[in-house]
């Protein structure tokens, strides 16, 4: 049975041209960057070049880029690291409550040391609400971060606008940009950020690498302290064959960008509107419009996902929910509560994420078995009685 | 996650006993506050044995699965021997859940208590 991988949200598998430009760097260009002998400025170059293609792709300079360990990496390095250079100016966070817990949890930590965190609420499409963002900047306000785009409901937010308020108060304005680096077009200048987090693995690059913009004259304290690397901003050993793979990976990505935003959107908008039709008492999560080009999130009464998820995965489908049960927090996904979603709507949740990859005969197979999945729980399920 | 064992995935997919029982004597409906799980279970009772037994549940793929086991371990059980049936034993019945899935189990648990105290209120009137 081939799998029909509907989860590109939470990874995407490396693609093969990436590996192909990775390679050599594990073993022949093995040099360390920081050497001074020629096989050493072999990887110093490869990383200078990948710098410079991620630069080009947002409109920054090569110098506002640090590597990191991932999209967590470099949310926490963002929001720390203000919080720390910024600490004698205020203690004050803006984010809201539908953030990945890479930044979530940050300023959960943030509060316990002292500093203090507004969630700001979201409507029911999961969009923050931009007077009630102004109404919250403080004179203490140090940092303002809002994703991009959510990676449960894919909603995506008007973060050029927040960052015009931002900019109006003089508050450093930081997004978190994992889900649509790759996908949607992403500039630093027209999306008026200070800093901004990418992750290599969500756009067909490896696991394990990731990046910050920072832009020039933004006073940021490292998370990790050691060597000269990255221009002193994070030390360890740079991993070079991710950094080469992550920069062929943006270039693939930029590549296919604005053909596979169409097809997927086109696909996307088919498909919900065959599930919703096909399944009674199902409703999309998320903004209609202004969403990922590749997420699906529907939620179906009075069942819960990951009984959706298993029945899914007999018929060799590959998708995600925002069940507790999924979770060993056992709490619904905060995003699906934040959005007004009562608890029974919230625990039958399912998200599809498309990808490069996914053919339309892929989903036509889904909406034909899926319908029979959600009946067959409905049927013994005691939460639903219609 | 943990993965679950082939008898869950066995249960869940397959689930025995699913459904109601018309004019059961004794009905059981609990619910798992932590993560909203929801179970209900219907017993028939002849001679003092668990004739008949059937669920519906609500809930993730271990809430389904210890549901089913429940109703197989309770048939044909006296009540008395069917009080004896704790979580811990539809789980190892089901060789065993991933950790964070143990709670799961407490449902059929409670459900089967519910369903044997509903009983014999019932047979009190």
């Amino acid at each position: 049975m081939k799998t029909i991988y509907l989860d590109h949200a939470a990874t995407t598998a490396t693609d093969p041209q990436v590996i192909d430009a990775m390679l050599p760097y594990f073993h022949e260009n093995f040099g360390n960057p920081s050497s001074i002998y020629s096989l050493s400025r072999s990887t110093r170059n490869a990383i200078e070049n990948a710098r410079e293609i991620l630069a080009n792709a947002i409109g920054a300079n090569p110098k506002e880029i640090v590597f990191t360990s991932g999209g967590s990496e470099s949310d926490n390095f963002a929001i720390k690291g203000i919080a720390q250079a910024l600490k004698d100016k205020g203690n004050h966070i803006i984010t809201s409550q539908i953030e990945h817990h890479a930044v979530l949890y940050t300023c959960k930590y943030l509060e316990k040391n002292g500093y203090n965190v507004t969630y700001l609420p979201v409507d029911n499409n999961g969009i923050v609400k931009l007077e009630k963002l102004e109404k919250a900047i403080r004179p203490d306000t140090i940092l303002i971060t809002i994703m991009h785009a959510n990676n449960e409901i894919g909603s995506i937010q008007p973060i050029r606008q927040i960052g015009e308020i931002a900019k109006k108060h003089g508050t450093k304005f930081h997004t978190d940009a994992v889900q649509t680096f790759g996908h949607i077009p992403v500039n630093v200048n027209d999306l008026n950020v200070d800093l901004l987090s990418v992750s290599g693995h969500k756009f067909y690059g490896p696991k394990g690498i990731g990046a910050l913009y920072i832009r020039k004259g933004t006073k940021l304290t490292p998370l990790i302290h050691g060597g000269d690397q990255e221009r002193r901003r994070r030390a360890s050993t740079e991993n070079v064959p991710g950094i080469v793979g992550f920069g062929k990976a943006v270039e693939l990505a930029l590549g296919i960008m604005e053909d596979e935003a169409i097809r997927q959107t086109g696909m996307r908008d088919n498909f919900i509107q065959t599930l919703l039709e096909k399944i009674p008492d199902s409703q999309l999560n998320g903004h209609p419009v202004n969403r990922l080009p590749n997420n699906i999130n529907i939620s179906f009464e009075g069942i819960e996902g990951e009984s959706i998820l298993l029945n899914l995965d007999m018929y060799g489908i590959a998708a995600s929910t925002g069940s507790a049960c999924s979770s060993s927090s056992l709490e619904p996904s905060h995003v699906l509560l934040s959005i007004g979603l009562t608890h029974e709507f919230a625990h039958g949740s399912v998200r599809f994420s498309l990808g490069k990859h996914t053919s339309q005969g892929e989903l036509d197979q889904v909406a034909e078995v899926l319908p029979g999945i959600i009946q067959k729980l409905r049927a013994m399920s005691p939460r639903y009685n219609k | 996650m943990e993965q679950y064992s082939e008898k869950v995935m066995d249960h869940f997919s397959n689930p025995r006993n699913v459904g109601t029982i018309e004019n059961p004597d004794g009905v059981g409906h609990v619910g798992n506050p932590m993560c909203g799980d929801v179970m209900e279970l219907q017993i028939k009772v002849k001679d003092n044995i668990i004739v008949d037994a059937k669920f519906r549940t609500f809930g993730c793929g271990a809430a389904i699965a210890t549901s089913s086991m429940a109703t197989e371990l309770v048939i044909g059980k006296s009540i008395d021997d069917a009080q004896k049936i704790t979580n811990k034993v539809v789980a190892e019945a089901l060789d065993g859940l991933p950790p964070v899935k143990m709670h799961c189990s407490n449902l059929a648990e409670e459900a089967l208590e519910a369903a044997i105290k509903d009983y014999h209120s019932k047979q009190k009137k």
